[in-house]
């Protein structure tokens, strides 16, 4: 049993405050939490996206802690250069995490990335993942989902959104034998919270995943993005599971899954979609389930 | 306990009012977000101290203080996840007047 | 002090052990692999004690460096035609964040046709980066301007990323005695790195933040004034490394009998040390030339081009770089400067060494007639073939 990090527990510090997120921005969630676990030791490296153009506009500079914005492509390299420039200066105690989102870690900054794994540099990298590039105004990343409409992949009579699968990042990332990944969701900020605490821990590279809605960009009120975020958990389109040691780990396994269309549908970025399409998604939910129960360690833990 | 504050912010006059490279103080902040909200939250005395809303709150504008929660309109947006998030309907949202 | 015989590439790695770089990141592209190697080999034997980071591709060297830069350390990366191409946007991104990193590139021809060897099209495309840019001559210099860069880059008037530029293989793996200064006169020179620009616990900053139309133009314009006021900077770095270390460069360029010079040949890196040859041959014919060598490109010397060659009846401009549809960008930068001052002489471009071909004795000593005789402003030396199209 670790120990556990709750409302009660966590610093009353605030390091990501006052910033221009749109009201229900799920992505200043996730790193607004991950700062007050990681502490005042941490030095947050933001690549171009949502939360470095809403926190950093001079003279309007809203991290309390050491932080930096990166190159769109140079989110990993730049987290090696800031770990090895510190160690370098003598600073202690400290963690440099870097903050970005899909577009920035599995389109652009891929490269970066898996060049930091590869040479296991002792940072925190979570992408905090709504699911298109956002910041420019809801574009297709590698990370949208199949059927989601976004502005480069408008949805018509001809074609129905976006005709890719979502790429399996956390998959990706665990292939490099990283020492530790995992995914998670602003629906499940417990679980959230541990698993930061945990990956901050690692000597090496550590890797979170965390889905992080856009309400603007998925086409719901913004008062519901928890709620949405718990949804896509419900129905098995995401998964809250770890990688270590080599091994996967899956941390919660429903008995049953709530209804992937009713979760579809209350986004408007889906609202085209035909029967067919939702059931495409929802064979493809029951594939990578039923590979995930065959090859995973599925024994539920309390994180 | 310690977030990023207001300061009283004067553009710069001169070449040595910047800073050297793009880089300056943390945390500095010099406008609000309040005109942003259409609504606003209260809590009211059902408030069971369970912390929710202050974590689940995406502006952090939630706070402890010795006698229960309070929050910082000065960086409320309004969303309202805090009312939807409370298990006892303890928080409400409503019409901003701008008093 | 000691001597060795070393390449160009060897030389610039032995000044950057001197220099003491915290954090190095490193990758490969020919001709610059020789000195990444070098500088492996120091930290292997520990003759370098440093962060060495082997990033993944030339972005991520300087954003890598940007990074550490960014917390105070001093840092080092170099790279060459097509990695400075691809780096081209951390170019800019490190200026503007007034890191002063030292950069080495190796002046290689960029792509397309593929080319390997030696032209100096590569930093000269980079010229409004924002980069303080110096192109030294051999192995010495090269050395010598490890050292002088950090020194220059780090000033705190100054506090701007500086480029090494040393010519492909001609230079970087051409072999030449050269003085190895002691370490001990190497810190007496340079003195441990310290900023503002920089993250520290004690004094929590943002760095690399947005500027809006509101305050941009204020920043670039700091930027710019930091440029202008290196110059002086340049020259005293440069009088203090001849009084410790017994060898001077001119500063920001340094003349070769010019001052009674009717016909001046202005030069870029190593072909300099041919063209004195050239001005030697002629003088002892008694024609009156000389040679300006251009050590810094930017900020631009042009105080010292009007001082140099105010009195001068002809001048030529030889560069290994074209811009299409125009001219070459040096001859560009110097025509301003005459213009501007209202000098009344003839200018000449001479495009030469494109992708590595020989500049030959007899190149530059038409260079020299062309000076005298007047004709076609722009020229390229040494084409090969007859041009009938």
């Amino acid at each position: 049993m670790r120990n556990q990090i709750t409302a009660k527990t966590i610093t009353d510090s605030e390091f990501f405050y006052g910033h221009k997120a749109c009201a229900g921005c799920g992505g200043s969630l996730a790193v607004r939490i991950a700062l007050k676990v990681l502490g005042e030791g941490a030095i947050s490296v933001l690549p171009a996206g949502c939360m470095s153009a809403v926190g950093f506009n001079y003279p309007h500079l809203c991290f309390s802690n050491n932080s930096i914005i990166s190159t769109f492509a140079g989110t990993a390299s730049m987290l090696t250069g800031v770990e090895a420039g510190a160690r370098a200066v003598g600073i202690k105690n400290f963690k440099a995490v870097g903050l970005a989102g899909d577009g920035g870690t599995a389109d652009i900054g891929i490269q970066a990335l898996s060049g930091a794994i590869d040479r296991n540099d002792d940072i925190l990298y979570i992408c905090y993942d709504n699911e298109a590039y956002m910041n420019t105004g809801i574009q297709k990343s590698g990370l949208t989902p199949f059927g989601a409409k976004t502005t480069t992949t408008p949805s018509g009579e001809n074609i129905h959104g976006n005709l890719r699968p979502k790429k399996n990042l956390f998959e990706i990332v665990a292939a490099h034998d990283i020492p530790y990944a995992a995914t998670a969701s602003i629906g499940n900020l417990k679980d959230f919270m541990n698993k930061i605490e945990k990956a901050s821990k690692i000597k090496g590279t550590a890797y979170i995943h965390v889905v992080a809605p856009c309400p603007i960009g998925w086409g719901i009120p913004v008062n519901e993005t928890i709620e949405i975020s718990q949804k896509m958990m419900d129905c098995g389109l995401w998964y809250l599971a770890e990688y270590e040691n080599g091994q996967f780990k899956l941390n919660r396994n429903p008995s049953e899954f709530s209804s992937i269309k009713d979760y579809l549908l209350s986004q408007s970025r889906f609202k085209h979609l035909e029967d067919a399409d939702i059931k495409i998604l929802a064979a493809q939910r029951d594939a990578k389930w039923t590979t995930i129960r065959k090859n995973w360690n599925t024994a539920e833990e309390d994180l | 306990m310690s977030k990023p504050y207001l300061r009283p912010y004067q553009k710069p006059q001169k070449l040595s009012d910047y800073p050297l490279g793009t880089a300056s103080e943390a945390g500095y902040l010099v406008t609000k977000n309040s005109g942003w909200r259409n609504e606003r939250p209260i809590i009211t005395d059902e408030c069971i101290n369970c912390l929710q809303c202050y974590l689940y709150c995406p502006d952090g504008v939630i706070f402890k203080t010795e006698s229960g929660l309070d929050i910082d309109y000065d960086f409320c947006k309004g969303c309202g996840i805090c009312e939807r998030i409370c298990p006892k309907q303890a928080i409400k949202m409503e019409v901003e007047t701008n008093d | 002090m000691t001597k060795a015989f070393l390449s160009g590439n060897d030389a610039f790695a032995e000044g950057i052990r001197l220099a003491r770089p915290q954090v190095i990141s490193i990758y490969p592209i020919t001709p610059q692999t020789t000195v990444v190697e070098r500088i492996s080999e120091m930290v292997e034997d520990s003759s370098l004690k440093s962060e060495l980071i082997h990033v993944e591709s030339e972005h991520s060297a300087l954003s890598c460096a940007i990074g550490a830069s960014a917390m105070g350390a001093r840092t080092f990366t170099a790279t060459s035609s097509q990695g400075l191409l691809y780096m081209a946007e951390c170019l800019q991104y490190a200026s503007g964040g007034r890191f002063p990193i030292v950069m080495m590139n190796a002046n290689r021809s960029t792509a397309l046709p593929w080319n390997i060897y030696g032209d100096q099209r590569d930093s000269l495309s980079q010229l409004d980066s924002g980069w303080i840019q110096v192109y030294v001559e051999d192995a010495q210099e090269s050395l010598d301007m490890a050292l002088q860069g950090y020194h220059i880059a780090e000033n705190p008037l100054v506090s701007t990323p500086i480029m090494v530029n040393l010519d492909g293989f001609v230079l970087t793996h051409t072999y030449e005695t050269v003085e190895i200064p002691s370490q001990t006169d190497a810190d007496r020179f340079l003195p441990p790195f310290q900023t503002e620009n920089k993250m520290s616990m004690d004094n929590p900053k943002n760095l690399a933040f947005s500027v809006g139309p509101d305050n941009n133009m204020e920043f670039k314009y700091l930027q710019h004034k930091a440029m202008q006021d290196s110059k002086r900077i340049i020259e005293e770095t440069d009088a203090k490394f001849a009084e410790i270390f017994g060898r001077g460069y001119g500063g920001l360029t340094q003349g070769y009998r010019i001052d009674d010079a009717d016909y001046i040949l202005l030069t870029l890196g190593s072909i300099t040390g041919l063209c004195r040859e050239v001005v030697d041959e002629l003088r002892e014919r008694g024609e009156k030339v000389g040679l300006l060598k251009l050590r810094f490109l930017r900020p631009f010397p042009d105080e010292d081009l009007v001082a140099a060659l105010g009195s001068a009846k002809a001048i030529g401009v030889l560069e290994k770089d074209i811009s299409f549809g125009y001219e070459g960008t040096v001859y560009t930068n110097v025509n301003s400067v005459i213009a501007k001052n209202g000098l009344r002489l003839e200018t000449y471009n001479f495009i030469a060494g494109l992708g590595g071909r020989d500049i030959s004795r007899e190149n530059i000593k038409a260079m020299f007639r062309h000076l005298q005789s007047g004709g076609q402003h722009v020229n390229f030396i040494g084409l090969g073939v007859t041009i009938d199209a």
